[in-house]
């Protein structure tokens, strides 16, 4: 029966989550009537449909998803973005100079150069082609300081929390500034002692992101 | 008809594995790993990806590739094996990815490559079959969307009685050794090999048998994997 209340349960592969006329929502696969799990992870049951919360594996990109990546090549032309993920993201010269980009004109350097992190937007990805991102936007651009600390990328809701009670738990408790890619990478900014506090709590959100009462752990982690 | 109360060599009952563990997460710089001990063998498999692939003329546009390496250390056998890759790892590593392919949702990373790598540290017989339950749960470590686990498992015919697990002296002195794969939850067959001769009675009862091996088997792969995913509280629900 269907009710407005989630249930939660662990899941493997292959692992019948219900049965019934549910509609498939993600990492699950529908076979006549049976809701499959696809992966290893965390099956809710919805009014709305069934998905499996993965406990691991890459990012897959989503259009207008914000990530943090870092330049791994560059071309007179564009540059690819490590944003850990199977395929680089592409950030075009045009994305960034404007429509009057030109090649020749323009020097790809002045903007980013290899190694340069930064915080971009999912523009269009359909799989056929490689990520195509932008960095023109609010609170999107270059990274000037700060330190990148990777978790996996199915586990940054956890990171956020509920109505992003877990965010606002950390930055209150530390002193120290995150901004969450959706490809598992957080920026934190803040002095050394804060940073490590925050890496601290998110490396313990990454270990148990599957348990209950995180956050009154990740609140006597941080008060140590 | 299988004669019974034939003692095995190794003291097992004719429908007794070996000494099975399975350990997930055992490497920490691949995406997926797994450990397997089946009896003496003692096997590592890695799994990385989904990657790029390369080279890029082996790109499929709608899927991703598999690739599978079975290897066997040079100190894995009695005498020393040649550290190169034999014709008989290329046939096996070819026979482990046509195992492992129908459970892997290949439709959802289009353009990229699985790299599946089998190293077998000691061996004993049966390590096909061990590989596979290896590779499958490492498959499942690495997150990769599977339509369900692979669980392999051998019988054969030893001194004219159908057993349960061949181990590497019954399957030199035995009469048959019949490997299969198969996804445990829908009962599909993705491997199956049989080398030796069976009579058509003692080939159902080696697969029933070899069927109920894999049922262990799949056991021990969901209890390796919820040992690190869940701390054990396996199929348990939460509020």
């Amino acid at each position: 029966m269907k009710t407005n209340s989630v249930e939660r349960k662990y899941v493997m592969p292959g692992d019948v989550v219900i049965e019934g006329d549910y509609n498939p929502i993600a990492n699950v696969i529908k076979d006549g009537n049976k809701i499959i799990s696809t992966k290893v992870g965390m099956a809710e049951i919805a009014y709305n449909g069934v998905r499996v919360i993965p406990l691991n594996g890459t990012y897959i990109p989503r259009i207008d998803d914000v990530v943090i990546g870092k330049v791994a090549d560059m071309n007179g032309f564009a540059w690819e973005i490590d944003i850990n993920s199977w395929f680089f993201g592409i950030l075009t010269g045009s994305a960034v100079f404007g429509r009057q980009f030109s090649s020749s004109r323009d020097s790809m350097k002045s903007q980013f150069n290899k190694g340069e992190c930064m915080i971009a937007k999912i523009l269009s990805f359909d799989r056929t082609r490689d990520p195509l991102i932008s960095v023109s936007g609010p609170g999107l651009g270059k990274i000037e300081e700060g330190e990148i600390t990777y978790i996996t990328s199915s586990k940054i809701p956890r990171v956020i929390g509920k109505k992003g009670v877990m965010i606002k738990l950390i930055e209150e408790n530390t002193g120290c500034r995150m901004t969450i890619g959706q490809n598992g990478a957080i920026l934190l900014k803040g002095t050394d002692e804060a940073r490590t506090k925050a890496r601290d709590a998110i490396k313990l959100i990454g270990n148990q992101a599957h348990t209950s009462d995180l956050n009154d752990k990740v609140i006597s982690l941080i008060s140590k | 008809m299988s004669k019974n109360n034939i003692e095995r060599i190794s003291g097992r009952a004719p429908d007794e594995l070996r000494n099975v563990s399975i350990k997930a997460g055992v490497i920490k710089n691949a995406d997926g790993s797994a450990l397997i001990e089946f009896g003496k063998n003692k096997i590592m498999a890695a799994v990385f990806g989904p990657k790029e692939v390369h080279p890029k003329h082996m790109m499929v546009s709608d899927r991703a590739i598999i690739k599978c390496r079975y290897h066997m250390m040079p100190f894995s056998t009695d005498t020393r094996k040649r550290p190169n890759i034999s014709r008989r790892e290329i046939e096996i590593s070819k026979v482990i990815r046509e195992a492992l392919q129908p459970a892997i949702i290949m439709e959802d990373y289009p353009r990229t490559a699985i790299e599946i790598y089998i190293e077998i540290l000691q061996s004993d017989g049966g390590s096909r079959c061990a590989a596979i339950n290896a590779a499958s749960t490492a498959l499942a470590d690495a997150g990769i969307n599977m339509r369900d686990l692979v669980t392999a498992c051998a019988a054969g015919k030893v001194n004219g009685q159908v057993v349960l697990d061949v181990d590497d002296t019954e399957d030199k002195t035995g009469e048959a050794d019949m490997p299969i794969a198969l996804l445990p939850n829908t009962g599909l067959i993705t491997l199956f090999q049989l080398d030796g001769n069976l009579s058509k009675e003692e080939f159902d009862e080696a697969l029933e048998l070899a069927k109920t091996g894999c049922d262990k088997l799949y056991k021990l792969q969901r209890d390796a994997l919820s040992e690190k995913y869940f701390d054990n509280k396996n199929g348990k629900t939460e509020e």
